[in-house]
């Protein structure tokens, strides 16, 4: 019924069209619908001439979903994702350049942390909304228990986990069943060894997985898979599985998003909790965090481009750019944005504004065929570490197959 | 005499049929001759007639490409193979259990009648539904397998993370509802039993299992026929199972080639490689189902 509804407002809308702005939405989540709405609503007072018309889609179905309006059924303005999602669209010819949306809404300015995460060939292809930090989120009171600290480099880390497993407690909670968090982990391993460039090469497609410069991610890796520090069976187990051991003070570190405080909420911890940054490990390596920012595009099959550009540079507006983020659990990109009032949203702003570069996250910035091979590669590797040598091989075969020999 | 009322007997089924015919044509016979047609290019879903990065036009001609890389450079489609195998194999263990079972609450006690609706129970269940309370049951933390071995001793057996066992299993979870569905069939099938034959084998001094094996089971050929064809078509169709119990892992080894279609497909962006997949499970179905009718009318002649 709702998609009849879209298809009625799509088509009705475009035989009025003219003073319409047509927007595809994925907010979907109460919050994250709570948040955008606001934003709608900012915008239409602070524009009362443009007729503002939302069409909403759930979350996972507007991933399929907007390959076929994209080309079919183009709405002003789409919602979603920067790095290699968004370029892949932009390769179709599929996303609009709206570089002088940044210029004249001094977007360059207020944006400017995320603005390497929307160019391609140095034009800006969209205008991020809301981004969060990955990191380890860690139980308070366990680490007291046993007079631990913070580690702040590699050394640290490992003594910290050595102490948890001694006392009985799974250092490392993780759910790797769907993959991903696995990514999380590489990401983390690879950006603090070989650095933000290397990473991105890779995640290009320029890098060989048989590269020696990777040998030092794997090595390390594997001290912490030798050691056991991880969860046991954790190819069981979905993100949202993984959460319990930590949840009833089983394991006392999880490396992941900042969309893992609500359950901590609901599940009356997050007093007990806190969050530390990454640990260094080579010394002299130029900090970069995983911060997915979620994003606006004008497709480039528009009507109403000169609308949706207002809607995109109303972004400048730091309280409507405030609001939809922190009502979303996210923190806003413009830098003269309210600061957060949540604790851990606190912590990763402070942590991002000091990063030397952003990385999207494993499967937004490779190619999503790439991705998935990798993730599966790193699963096994966590897994079956003597596997290292046939798993990269294997990798590198995919690697070139889709991006074409070195 | 018009043409309409000479030939209206003879024309009057195609009418009939023409509906059905039309919308059998355009929902199934259209959609697998695009699929292979599909396959025979590198296409990533995109409009057809734009280029990607590289230059290469997004829907390309390559022949036979996919399927050679499929049989000689993708061990990821012959692990999906073999799964499947393993699948229309061991899915038909179901039978001998529910033609046991069907035996079993085939008794005159009273409540029988509500243990034979409990026993059928899993087959009303939602595969997506089996799926989540199997995953429970397996979890190598808070399961209940877990539990019950832990009482015996034993450590847990992390099924769906390992990869020699996860395809186990996903098709122990599929008897659930198999069992269920074959019991069915056998209990219509045992009230059909000529209640004569068994009076007359039980004189020639039969019983126990030689009554089964050469009186009963033969009169219960057709519903045999009919769980034989529809946990093997079940067994090449798993997929509902396999997306929510594993998602395929461990790192791809419970794949079956339906998932590996879908993973292709529709997440990897390559349409034709999905559609070359899809060709070949096509035509591993069409092989099976051919022999399948062959021997049918065969058996019903000898019949006549």
């Amino acid at each position: 019924m709702k998609k009849l509804l879209t298809l009625i407002i799509l088509f009705t809308s475009t035989v009025v069209s003219a003073g319409n702005l047509i927007i595809n939405s994925n907010q979907s989540g109460a919050s994250s619908k709570a948040g955008f709405d606001a934003y709608v609503d900012a915008f239409r007072a602070a524009h009362p001439e443009v007729t503002v018309v939302v069409n909403e889609f759930e979350h996972e179905a507007y991933k399929t979903a907007i390959r076929n309006f994209l080309t079919a059924e183009a709405p002003d303005v789409a919602i979603w994702f920067a790095g290699n999602r968004m370029k892949f669209f932009v390769d179709q010819g599929l996303f609009q350049d709206v570089s002088d949306v940044w210029a004249d809404a001094g977007l360059n300015d207020s944006m400017a942390s995320s603005k390497g995460s929307l160019t391609v060939d140095d034009k800006q292809y969209g205008v991020p909304w809301g981004y969060y930090q990955w990191g380890v989120y860690y139980r308070k009171d366990l680490f007291d228990n046993l007079d631990l600290n913070v580690p702040k480099n590699w050394e640290e880390f490992k003594s910290v986990c050595a102490m948890l497993k001694k006392n009985g407690i799974t250092p490392i909670t993780i759910g790797t069943k769907y993959l991903w968090t696995a990514g999380g982990w590489f990401d983390y391993l690879n950006l603090r060894i070989n650095g933000y460039q290397f990473h991105m090469d890779l995640t290009a497609g320029k890098v060989s997985y048989e590269d020696p410069r990777l040998d030092a991610t794997f090595d390390h890796w594997r001290e912490l898979l030798d050691a056991e520090y991880f969860l046991e069976d954790h190819a069981s187990f979905s993100w949202q599985d993984a959460q319990a051991p930590q949840i009833n003070g089983e394991a006392a570190m999880y490396l992941i998003g900042n969309f893992y405080v609500p359950t901590l909420e609901e599940a009356g911890v997050k007093d007990k909790m806190d969050f530390f940054q990454f640990p260094t490990i080579v010394e002299g390596v130029g900090v970069a965090e995983d911060a997915p920012t979620d994003t606006m595009h004008i497709p480039s099959g528009a009507k109403n481009v000169e609308d949706a550009k207002k809607f995109l540079a109303f972004m400048s507006n730091k309280e409507a750019a405030t609001n939809w983020a922190t009502m979303g659990g996210m923190l806003s990109p413009n830098k003269y944005a309210d600061k957060p009032t949540d604790r851990f949203s606190i912590m990763g702003a402070e942590m991002l504004a000091a990063a030397d570069d952003i990385a999207q996250f494993w499967d937004r910035d490779a190619n999503p065929d790439m991705a998935g091979a990798a993730m599966e590669g790193f699963q096994e590797f966590m897994v079956k570490p003597d596997r290292e040598d046939k798993i990269r091989a294997r990798l590198e075969k995919e690697r070139a197959r889709i991006h074409g020999a070195l | 005499m018009t043409f309409w009322e000479r030939n209206q007997l003879k024309l009057a089924p195609f009418f009939f049929l023409a509906p059905a015919i039309l919308i059998f044509l355009i929902y199934v016979i259209y959609p697998i001759i695009d699929s292979i047609w599909v396959s025979f290019h590198e296409w990533n879903g995109m409009d057809k007639s734009n280029l990607k990065p590289d230059g290469t036009p997004n829907w390309k001609w390559v022949g036979f490409k996919h399927y050679i890389m499929l049989f000689t450079d993708d061990e990821e489609f012959y692990v999906s193979l073999f799964n499947n195998i393993r699948w229309l194999v061991f899915s038909l263990l179901a039978i001998p259990i529910g033609l046991s079972l069907a035996l079993f609450v085939n008794q005159n006690i009273t409540g029988m009648r509500y243990i034979k609706s409990l026993f059928y129970f899993p087959f009303v269940i939602n595969a997506v539904v089996i799926g989540v309370i199997f995953t429970w049951f397996y979890n190598p933390r808070y399961g209940a397998l877990t539990l019950v071995l832990g009482f015996f001793g034993l450590d847990p057996i992390p099924f769906l993370a390992d990869e020699n066992l996860a395809t186990y299993g996903i098709i122990i979870a599929s008897f659930f509802p198999g069992i269920a569905y074959t019991m069915i069939l056998y209990i219509t099938g045992l009230t059909g039993v000529n209640r004569e034959m068994i009076e007359a084998g039980r004189i020639d001094g039969a019983s126990g299992f030689t009554m089964l094996w050469h009186v009963v089971l033969p009169q219960l050929k057709p519903a045999t026929l009919i769980a034989v064809v529809v946990t093997i078509v079940g067994s090449l169709r798993s997929f509902d199972l396999i997306a929510v119990m594993t998602a395929g892992g461990p790192w791809g080894s419970s794949e079956v080639l339906a998932y590996k279609m879908y993973q292709e497909s529709l997440f990897n962006y390559r349409m034709g490689y999905g559609a070359a997949i899809a060709t070949i499970l096509f035509l591993i179905m069409d092989i099976y189902i051919a022999w399948f009718l062959y021997r049918l009318f065969k058996s019903e002649k000898t019949e006549k």
